[in-house]
Order: structure tokens, then C-alpha cells, then sequence
């Protein structure tokens, strides 16, 4: 019993920086209608960039992950501006196929030798990591800070969601571009925030996940990207809160699975239920039933 | 339309004897001996494929032949031809199809690991290129169904013997009861040291209480050593490549595992976390300790050139190319037939110690069992077959 307590919070800490990803994912997709797949490669220069902002310049952690996220949602501003919005009103497939292409660019352009090049860093740890143990459940303080983070992210994510003004016009433009512009929306202006936003995340993701797992290399974004991405459609794509959910649950399938079923099948396990979802209620837990606009 | 004509029957006329040319060019030093060399130099074991690389180029040095400028053995020009693999299958089967077809070279050395060296044996038989690797560990290096592949060689011993060594100093010295092991299920060489470990761990009357197997990119191991830390195992083998040891025992650290870790030759590199890793024991190739005038005049010669110790890996690159150049000098030919049939019967006197192939081309030698501690590796034992 108490082990499986300790496997559902190592699943915890997992599906926590899943979500941070999968995020991103559900905020594009519920805006433009297009699977961002360089996500998962803005997660991977998150934690370069906070890497890189610790050990070659020096400055201390609380300093390099906003500057992370700042540089990333940077990023993701650029990335649409000139990979996808010059195709926003064309077929849907072209922006994907960008998508791809952007994701590939990121990953062998980051193995570049004068950009983060082809080596894994072993990332050092910002704090040294204290155990407790709690009658034998045994908590860490990297899945406290883990946990904290996540909370107060999602938290802001929330406030500036259903709060705020720009809030209010990234839920217009999710429902009808058109409409939104007419009611005086800059609808270009907000898809750029909502990339801003979700690359910020996934850069806060990104940190984490090599606080967490200390070792990085440019391509360590394409299997938590996918797992994401498997998250956010499960929880419904286009739901916030559906990407949490969903998130949570593929973190706990991911280590139960390596756990009481099989290290080796935890992929695959994994992804059959991406195929499962799209086969049975591709709405996703939380999404949105009804003609789907793809 | 005529002056395009003519220019293209003079780009033929141009072209034409420049191919030729090219082709005379190639015949002209049919007595040269092309040797390839692939290993990592980026990637996930950089510094595997850069101590070899330091450990090719001394011996190379040491008969004469430079990178750039070549060199003769003997009587036989020698032209070297250096690969970047990035430890990546593909990439050496690409570099190493590149060298046989582009280069034409009668001889490669390399790559370092086995999962990269396995697929370049099937093209440098095929090709009929002799190839001869410094650290590959895996039998099917060298025989694959049950068949040899006669151009393959390699300098260092083979995973069995590694996994067994592996077991029975945890079994005799550590005195070890139980023990869980994780590898990676894609990668021949843990492969191999596992179920060799196991054999003779079980055999000698050890319990293995846990065995798992993760995937090469996995980063998140929480699940499996939440359920080793409970089964409180004596040893945590580990015979994985420096990176993904360092990134387990971290884990298994921080999820309270208290076992002592135990793995190969994967280890030896001074990116592997020491701090983590500190107290663990590995299997090596050699030791520095090592008193042999051999193996002091190498590691004389090696600082003075690098300004560093080498590790195994320099060492078996070394002992592979002086292999090489010894079975050249004895054919003086560059007849890859020749000298595949000298490297067979040879006894080399290397300094990881004495080199004598089996039927198998695997070497039979001693292994040496290091310590991490206080941030260096530690000679402990030596372990023959």
C-alpha cells in the first residue's frame, strides 16, 4: 500500500510537468486549430536557456527560469509570426506540415555545435535534494518544488484566462475570429500572447523536468512533447482544464505502468491510449461535443 | 542554340580526362593502405570517441603517420580517414559506407560502442575491409548466428566474461547476497553484461531479486526504484553508458536505494558523476596502477602529448591501431586478405595486457576491477579469465 502511495506521487511529479506542456498544446489548438508541434522543442531550449543562464553566466536560479520562460515565449511569438501565421488562412494540413518542419528545425538546429550542441549536460542540481520520510511514504523536496511551482503557474494561467481582458479576448478569438475582430479585437495581437503564454509554460516545463531529471540534450523534448500532447487530447484538446486532468492521468499511467505492469510497455501503453481516445471520444474527457470545425 | 552546343561538347572534351585522370590518380598508390577510423565525438559518449580518438592518433604518431599527412609502415604508405558516428546506428553504417566507397580504405578502426559496431561489421565483411574495433564488447561483434565474421577484430574482451567478473567479485569480495539490475532493452552491450551478470550471480548462489529493463530515452526511472528501494537489494548493477548511470543513481539515491552500484566498462569516463557514483565498483580494461613498463611508458607518453591520465578507452584504441600497424609490418602489404589472416594467429603484447585471439577473433586477457572514490577511479583487482 505504501509503495503504491509513493508510485502515485512519483506519477504526480511527472504528470505535474506534463501539464505545464500539455498546456500550451490545448491553448493553441483552442485558439487557431493547430497542433503546435514544436512545443515540445521550446520545452527542450526552457531548460537549455536555464542551463546555459546557471552555468555559463552565472546567475542564480530564481533568475534563470523567468528569464527562460521570457526568452521561450519570445520564441513562440517568432515561431508564429513567420511559421505559421503567413499560413493561417490556408489548409489546415500546410500549418502542420510548418509545424513539423519548425520542430525539426529546433532540434538539429539546438545540435548545432555553436548553439547548445549534440552532447547531454548533466544539469547541476540548483539545491541539494533533501528526502523525508513520512512512515514510509518518502516525499522529496524536488516534488514539493515541483508542486508549488506548477500550483502558482496555473493559478496566474487561470487569473489571466477568466480575469483579465486580454483573458476575455483569447476566449472571443477561441470562438470565432471573425467576430472577434469585428468587436474591435486585435486578433493577431492575441495569438501572438496565447503562444507567448504557452511557450512560457512549457519553458517553466522545461526547467523542471531537468531539476527533476538532470540531464539534458536537444532532442529531450520529443517524448515528454508527446506524452503532452497525448495528455491534452485525452483531457479534450482546446479545454484548459481538460489538459490538466488529462495530463495528471498520463503521468499516472506512465509510472504505474512501468511499475506494476511493465518498464518496457510504458510507451506503448501510453500511446494506445492516444489511439483509443481519437477512436472512442475524440472530444476528450472535458472537450467540447459537437462538428468538430478540423 | 549552336554556342551551347559547343560548350557542352567542350565541358565533355574538358570532362572526360579529368575522370580519367581522377581514376589514374586512385591507381596510382595501389600499394597505400587507407585506414578508416570512426568513433563519437559528439553525442551521448563524446568522451569515449575522444580518448579513443587520442589513443588512435598517439599510436599513429608513435609509427610515423600523421592525420594529415599520412605516413608509411614500412614499406606501405599509410593515409588516415577520420568519422564522426555520434554514436548513432545510422550514422556509422553512413560514415562507414562513406570510407569504403569514397576513401576506399582496406581497414577500419572503430566504433566504440557495440550497438554502433555490430551494423558496420556486416558492411566492412561484405566489402571485405578488415575492421578492427577498440571497445565493442558484444560477442556478436565478431559472430553473429552462430557464424564468424572473419574481417571483424577487436582489442578488448568480450561482455560474458565482463558480467561474469561483474558477479563473482560481487559475490566473493563484496560478499553480496541479492542484487537488482537495470538496462537499457535496445542497447546489446547492457544486454549482454546483464544476463551474463545474472547467470553467474544466480549460479553462485546469489538471488537476483529484481530485473528491469527502460528505454534508451527514458529520464524518469521513480517507478522501478521506488520498487527496488523496498526490495533493499545488496548491489545495483548498472551496466549502462556513464550518462544514464549517473542519471540512475541520482534517482536512486534520492528514493533512499542504499545498495552499492556495480557495472562495466561504460562507466570509465570523467564525465560520470562522482560525487553520485562514489563507493561503486566497475569492471575495466585496465588500470593505470597497472606497474607494467608497458603500460607506464604509454601513460608517459600520453600525458605528455593530451596532459591527462588515459582512461580504458585511449588505451584499447591504442593497443587496437598498434595491433593494426604490427599486422601491417608483418604482411608489408595493404592486402586486407593478408592482413586479416595476420591479425587471426598473432600474439600481440598490448597494454591492456597480452592480446591472443580465439576461433571467435575475441581476445583473451584479464579485466581489472576499479573503485569510484573521493572523486577518482581506484585500482582494486585484477581478475583473469
Amino acid at each position: 500500500m505504501i509503495e503504491a502511495i509513493n508510485q502515485v506521487l512519483n506519477g504526480l511529479q511527472l504528470g505535474l510537468v506534463y501539464a505545464l506542456i500539455a498546456l500550451g498544446y490545448t491553448m493553441v489548438y483552442g485558439i487557431i486549430r493547430l497542433i503546435n508541434f514544436a512545443h515540445g522543442d521550446v520545452f527542450m531550449v526552457g531548460a537549455f536557456i536555464a542551463f546555459i543562464s546557471t552555468v555559463n553566466w552565472h546567475l542564480p536560479f530564481y533568475i534563470a527560469v523567468p528569464l527562460s520562460m521570457l526568452i521561450c515565449a519570445a520564441l513562440g511569438v517568432i515561431i508564429e509570426r513567420l511559421a505559421y501565421r503567413p499560413l493561417r488562412y490556408a489548409a489546415r494540413i500546410a500549418a502542420l506540415i510548418s509545424a513539423i518542419g519548425v520542430s525539426l528545425l529546433i532540434e538539429y538546429g539546438g545540435s548545432l555545435k555553436f548553439v547548445f550542441g549534440p552532447n547531454y549536460r548533466v544539469v547541476p542540481q540548483p539545491f541539494s535534494v533533501v528526502q523525508w520520510d513520512l512512515s514510509g511514504i518518502s516525499v522529496s523536496n524536488i516534488q514539493v518544488i515541483v508542486l508549488v511551482t506548477v500550483v502558482i503557474l496555473l493559478a496566474g494561467l487561470q487569473y489571466l484566462v477568466a480575469r483579465t481582458k486580454t483573458g476575455k479576448a483569447m476566449r472571443a478569438v477561441s470562438f470565432d475570429h471573425d467576430a472577434a475582430r469585428l468587436m474591435g479585437i486585435n486578433v493577431d495581437a492575441i495569438i501572438s500572447y496565447t503562444f507567448a503564454l504557452g511557450s512560457a509554460l512549457a519553458a517553466a516545463g522545461g526547467v523542471l523536468y531537468s531539476v527533476a531529471y538532470p540531464q539534458i540534450n536537444p532532442f529531450m523534448g520529443i517524448m515528454p512533447g508527446l506524452k503532452a500532447f497525448t495528455a491534452a487530447v485525452l483531457g479534450g484538446i482546446g479545454s484548459i482544464p481538460g489538459a490538466m486532468l488529462g495530463a495528471l492521468i498520463m503521468g499516472q499511467v506512465d509510472v504505474l505502468s512501468a511499475a506494476y505492469i511493465s518498464s518496457q510497455l510504458r510507451d506503448a501503453i501510453a500511446f494506445t491510449i492516444l489511439i483509443l481516445v481519437l477512436l472512442v471520444k475524440p472530444s476528450g474527457l472535458l472537450g467540447k461535443t459537437g462538428p468538430e470545425k478540423v | 542554340m549552336r554556342i551551347p552546343r559547343i560548350m557542352a561538347i567542350v565541358a565533355i572534351a574538358v570532362l572526360i580526362p579529368a575522370v580519367a585522370l581522377s581514376g589514374c590518380a586512385g591507381g596510382k598508390d595501389k600499394t597505400t593502405l587507407r585506414v578508416g577510423f570512426i568513433t563519437p565525438l559528439t553525442g551521448d559518449v563524446k568522451t569515449f570517441g575522444e580518448s579513443t580518438k587520442n589513443g588512435f592518433l598517439l599510436a599513429m604518431e608513435q609509427a610515423g603517420i600523421t592525420a594529415e599527412k599520412g605516413g608509411k609502415i614500412g614499406n606501405v604508405p599509410v593515409k588516415l580517414f577520420i568519422q564522426d558516428d555520434r554514436n548513432d546506428v545510422t550514422e556509422g553504417v553512413n560514415v562507414a559506407t562513406k570510407l569504403i566507397n569514397e576513401n576506399k580504405v582496406q581497414a577500419i578502426i572503430g566504433s566504440v560502442t557495440s550497438k554502433v559496431t555490430i551494423p558496420i561489421t556486416k558492411v566492412t565483411n561484405d566489402a571485405k575491409v578488415v575492421q578492427l574495433t577498440s571497445t565493442a564488447t558484444s560477442p556478436k561483434v565478431t559472430v553473429e548466428d552462430g557464424k564468424r565474421k572473419p574481417y571483424a577484430f577487436r582489442a578488448c574482451f568480450i561482455d560474458p566474461f565482463q558480467g561474469t567478473v561483474g558477479a563473482k567479485f560481487a559475490l566473493n569480495n563484496l560478499k553480496a547476497k541479492t542484487a537488482a539490475i537495470l538496462y537499457d532493452q535496445s542497447n546489446d552491450y547492457t544486454i549482454g553484461l546483464s544476463q551474463y551478470f545474472k547467470e553467474a550471480f544466480e549460479k553462485g548462489g546469489g538471488k537476483v531479486v529484481q530485473m528491469s529493463a527502460y528505454a534508451t530515452a527514458d529520464v524518469d526511472f521513480s517507478a522501478v526504484l521506488t520498487q527496488i528501494a523496498k526490495l533493499k537489494p545488496d548491489i545495483l548493477y548498472l551496466p549502462d553508458y556513464y550518462q544514464k548511470v549517473s542519471l540512475i543513481g541520482k534517482q536512486a539515491r534520492v528514493k533512499g536505494i542504499k545498495a552499492t552500484f556495480l557495472g562495466g566498462d561504460g562507466w570509465d569516463s570523467g564525465e560520470l558523476d562522482f560525487k553520485v557514483m562514489d563507493g561503486g565498483y566497475f569492471t575495466n580494461h585496465y588500470s593505470p596502477d597497472d606497474p607494467r613498463p608497458i603500460v607506464q611508458d604509454f601513460i608517459k607518453a600520453y600525458k605528455a602529448k593530451y596532459g591527462s591520465v588515459p582512461d580504458a578507452l585511449a588505451t584499447l584504441a591504442y593497443d587496437a591501431t598498434n595491433m593494426l600497424i604490427s599486422a601491417v609490418k608483418q604482411v608489408q602489404s595493404n592486402d586486407p586478405e593478408k592482413i586479416r589472416e595476420a591479425l587471426g594467429t598473432m600474439t600481440f603484447n598490448a597494454v591492456s595486457g597480452d592480446i591472443k585471439n580465439d576461433a571467435n577473433g575475441n581476445p583473451i586477457k584479464a579485466a581489472a576491477i576499479l573503485q569510484i572514490k573521493d572523486g577518482k577511479q581506484k585500482y582494486v583487482a585484477t581478475v583473469s579469465p
